[in-house]
């Protein structure tokens, strides 16, 4: 009987450790995404995630964040050289989406196509505002009721001249519709992704 | 039970606080060169590092035993190590190698100019700068002659690169050549080109050394590459006192096929009316343009593609006659030209890739030319010289051409491509109810490799077989370039290549007992680039061999040759929303050639040319302003006369320096639910004296400069566009 118990018992923390190993790792890591201050921390948090991602193999979420975190690199430091570093985000992005497509993940490809636009919009507004786009209607149809889609849109249409379509009247319906949704939207896990609220709420401010 | 609960308790204080132990090291490419911000990770745990700007890394770790380290970098290959964690802290270097990869590697750039949305060292312009180039009114062919390489031809239609005519210049669509690419034209004025910009996602203007894969072209290749499906469903329509169009492009709503359709129609009467011309239009030029396209993507991702267009021309004017200018030169043309591209590209699997070409294209031409008295009567007044004038001159041009290229994927990214090339020409004139006809079966056998060696070296390497049936000849042409990267954004290129031409058809219409004229290219070129920013410069030297003479007989004897150095800078960085592009030729060139008495620097070519291009797009006002300024030095000319057996110069000159300052500006606004861009053009704004050469009396005494039909050229237009944007209608049905 007791070496049954044992065996049984050893199971069962073994167990227990591997899932809170990957919880316990998530939330330090998103504490460490919290208290990042510069572009060389946030490099950090992005590369802690992908190891994450890389140990565990089955979990979509340590990509996810891999890959939101160095495209916020690439915001910090506006002398990042982005098309190198929307390389590494795509990378990540496959990897995550290899495991599970989802709204949130075609979210992440809107955000690095606006991020390589950024660098010659005038010339790359055609093939990357396309790209964006594209991710947009993706995540979309994958979840209409995540709030990200149109906080995200909004933020490119807030951007974009009335003449193509943008401007702060566009863009503010949209930022409404993101919060009324923020408002409904509760996360699969506290480790999921429940950001863009304040954001949104600021966005909209600006448009009034 | 207790003692069960403190080995658990044990267990998992073992688990969470394992002794920690440090690994350090340092993370360099092949080349021993620091690699900064490269992953090190203990496989399988959460453990491990970045190395910082100096290439070092540290981290500890809880792990035990046997490991395994990871690192891993962006464009290199991984590695992997293992090690043993005891207690002692562990240091570990590695070296990664650098993976060839198409984003990376070095490309071959000596001779072309890339305009396009990918980004490569080849690259210069965007497609959108062909629509927003000051005084360029949209036409391909006047926005490359604001690169290096290209003269500041006026008086004829063409792209004259490096001492080259402009016969001697191809176009290429989608693989295949095109065969009239300009619209039709009377003597001493130019035309546009037939093509509109937004057709094509991608342009390759080759001032030399181009690749085996084209032929038939002495100096340039323009090399044209249509746009795939497009991204949405729109309508147009285009409203100016010279032009209207209307177009409607549908794109199927799974995106794998698109139809579209564009009319348009010019009539430069209004214009003509408001704008003094220096002829006499009596028929004013009236052009019809139709289109159609058929796209679809196949089963295993390849593509179809098939474009055709009917276009025609009506115009008719007189210029005095310049041996008695109390009498007129009374021309009327007529063209009708249909062209037609069907393109499949299609990936066989097992790393083969099939890209098949077919065309068909027909022209006719009639040019009718009378010597007309002061009041517009048709006269004959015994004089040779002046009744050769009276003509009437029927042309029809076909081309029917297939063109079949296979790419194989060698190790890594290099290509070996080949293939093969059959062209069918048909030409017939009747000149005064003289008939002739040429028929030409043109084969092409071709082969060429890009060869990656490392991401710094790249080699292309390719042969190009052709036969003429017309003349029974063949020739062979090599093609070597070399690429190699010499820094960050650096990189050394150099070209040689063999490139020979079948004598225009007024030549072989007299005899076909011609050979191929030849040119050999040599070019060395460096560039230095950044997104933003782009310096290149380029010198060359090519010789010609058996050019046409038409001097004591038609016969290939004719040779020169060509010299020079380019330059080219466009930053959009220095001057923040300013976007400028300088370039600059210096062209040292000389040929003996048709009848010309000995080698002199031919009429088209200037020793000096630069452009300045501007553009700045202000946001506030949502509009757009565009300067080109471009100056070319006088060009040659002379006054060739036959006395006995020989010709002689018997008058020689420079024309004066060439400026022209174009302007354009753009506006972007909506008009209902069209998105609208108004946009105005003036050409030569400081209103230059232009002259682009003379033409002689029969017997010398007098001359006449050719010169713009008007000394500037006004544009005004209204594009309209109904975008069927999905996008928006998604958006309005979720809100």
């Amino acid at each position: 009987m007791k070496p049954f118990i044992i065996i049984l018992s050893m199971f069962f923390v073994g167990h227990l450790t591997a899932q809170s190993r990957y919880e316990t790792g998530m939330q330090k890591g998103l504490e460490q995404f919290g208290a990042a201050k510069s572009a060389e921390d946030m490099t950090a948090v992005s590369a802690f995630f992908e190891r994450i991602g890389d140990a565990e193999k089955d979990k979509w979420l340590p990509y996810y964040y891999a890959a939101q975190t160095n495209i916020l690199v690439g915001w910090m430091n506006p002398k990042a050289d982005k098309d190198k570093l929307a390389e590494k985000t795509r990378e990540l992005i496959d990897k995550a989406e290899a495991i599970e497509k989802n709204s949130e993940i075609y979210c992440l490809r809107q955000m690095v196509a606006v991020q390589q636009m950024t660098v010659d919009p005038m010339t790359r507004w055609q093939s990357y505002g396309a790209e964006a786009n594209k991710a947009l209607e993706n995540a979309k149809k994958a979840d209409p009721n995540n709030p990200r889609i149109y906080m995200l849109d909004g933020q490119t249409l807030m951007n974009t001249p009335e003449a193509f379509g943008g401007g702060k009247a566009v863009a503010k319906k949209l930022f409404e519709k993101s919060i009324e949704l923020y408002g409904t939207f509760k996360p699969v896990s506290p480790l999921h992704p429940n950001w863009g609220k304040d954001q949104a709420e600021k966005l909209l401010a600006a448009c009034q | 039970m207790k003692k069960y609960t403190i080995t658990l308790l044990l267990i998992c204080l073992v688990l969470v606080a394992g002794a920690q132990v440090r690994i350090t090291g340092s993370v360099t490419d092949n080349r021993g060169r620091i690699l900064a911000g490269a992953s090190i990770a203990v496989k399988n745990s959460y453990d491990g590092g970045l190395s910082d700007s100096t290439g070092h890394f540290s981290f500890r770790t809880t792990e035990k035993g046997a490991q395994v380290l990871v690192v891993t970098s962006v464009g290199y290959k991984p590695v992997e190590q293992a090690i043993q964690i005891a207690q002692e802290p562990i240091e570990v270097n590695f070296q990664l190698k650098e993976e060839i990869s198409e984003l990376k590697a070095v490309v071959v750039t000596a001779g072309s100019f890339e305009a396009g949305d990918r980004k490569k060292a080849a690259t210069v312009l965007s497609s959108l700068d062909v629509y927003t180039t000051g005084g360029a009114n949209a036409d391909i062919t006047a926005v490359v002659k604001t690169l290096p390489g290209a003269q500041q031809v006026g008086e004829q239609e063409g792209l004259f690169v490096r001492g080259g005519a402009g016969y001697e210049a191809k176009q290429f669509i989608d693989g295949t050549l095109v065969n009239n690419p300009f619209q039709a034209s009377v003597p001493d004025l130019a035309s546009r080109g037939r093509f509109a910009p937004n057709l094509f996602k991608g342009t390759i203007f080759s001032t030399g050394g181009y690749s085996a894969l084209y032929g038939q072209a002495l100096s340039s290749a323009l090399i044209m590459e249509s746009i795939d499906i497009p991204d949405r469903s729109e309508a147009t329509a285009s409203i100016s006192p010279i032009f209207l169009g209307v177009g409607l492009q549908k794109v199927a709503s799974d995106k794998k096929s698109s139809l579209g359709m564009n009319y348009g129609y010019t009539n430069l009467v209004a214009y003509f009316q408001i704008v003094k011309q220096k002829p006499d239009y009596f028929k004013m030029p009236q052009l019809h343009n139709a289109d159609f396209n058929y796209r679809f993507k196949t089963k295993n991702g390849g593509m179809v593609k098939y474009y055709t267009m009917f276009g025609s021309i009506h115009t008719g004017l007189r210029r005095p006659n310049i041996d008695d200018p109390s009498l007129k030169n009374a021309l009327e043309l007529n063209n009708t030209n249909w062209y037609n591209n069907l393109s499949w590209r299609e990936n066989l699997g097992g790393g083969w890739k099939m890209n098949l070409g077919l065309g068909y294209s027909t022209d006719h031409t009639r040019i009718l030319q009378q010597i007309q008295n002061a009041q517009n009567q048709a006269v004959t007044t015994g004089t040779p010289w002046i009744d050769n004038n009276n003509f009437n001159l029927k042309t029809r041009s076909d081309l029917s051409q297939i063109k079949l290229v296979f790419d194989k994927r060698l190790s890594g990214i290099s290509v070996l491509r080949f293939g093969s090339e059959y062209q069918y020409f048909y030409n017939r004139s009747n000149y005064n109810n003289l008939q002739a006809s040429l028929t030409d079966h043109f084969k092409s056998v071709f082969a060429e490799a890009d060869l990656y060696l490392t991401n710094a070296l790249a080699a292309k390497i390719g042969t190009r077989f052709e036969h003429s049936s017309l003349m029974n000849k063949a020739n062979i042409a090599p093609r070597l370039s070399l690429a190699y990267k010499t820094g960050k954004g650096a990189q050394m290129s150099i070209a040689y290549g063999v490139f020979y031409q079948k004598p225009e058809n007024t030549y072989l219409y007299a005899t076909t007992n011609f050979g191929y004229a030849k040119a050999s290219h040599y070019i060395v070129n460096y560039i230095k680039q950044t997104t933003l920013q782009t310096f290149r410069i380029e010198a060359f030297y090519k010789a010609y061999d058996g050019l046409v003479k038409t001097t004591p007989t038609y016969f290939s004897g004719g040779k020169g040759d060509a010299k020079g150095i380019e330059l080219f800078w466009r930053d959009k960085k220095s001057i923040k929303g300013l976007d400028y592009w300088i370039s600059y030729s210096y062209l040292d060139t000389k040929r003996d050639f048709l009848n010309y008495p000995k080698e002199l620097q031919p009429t088209f070519a200037a020793n000096h040319t630069t452009s300045l291009v501007v553009k700045r797009f202000i946001n506030k006002i949502n509009t757009g302003f565009n300067f080109t300024y471009s100056y070319a030095t006088g060009r040659p000319y002379y006054n060739i006369m036959q006395s006995g057996s020989s010709y002689t110069i018997a008058d020689q000159g420079k024309t004066i320096d060439y400026h022209n300052l174009g302007f354009s500006f753009n506006y972007l606004t909506s008009l209902g639910k069209a998105y609208a861009v108004i946009v105005g053009s003036v050409t030569n704004v400081l209103n230059a004296k232009q002259v682009f050469g003379y033409n002689y009396s029969h017997d010398g005494s007098r001359k006449d400069a050719i010169t713009p039909p008007a000394p500037q050229f006004f544009f005004l237009g209204l594009f309209l566009s109904w975008g069927v944007d999905r996008r928006q209608d998604a958006i309005n049905n979720n809100l």
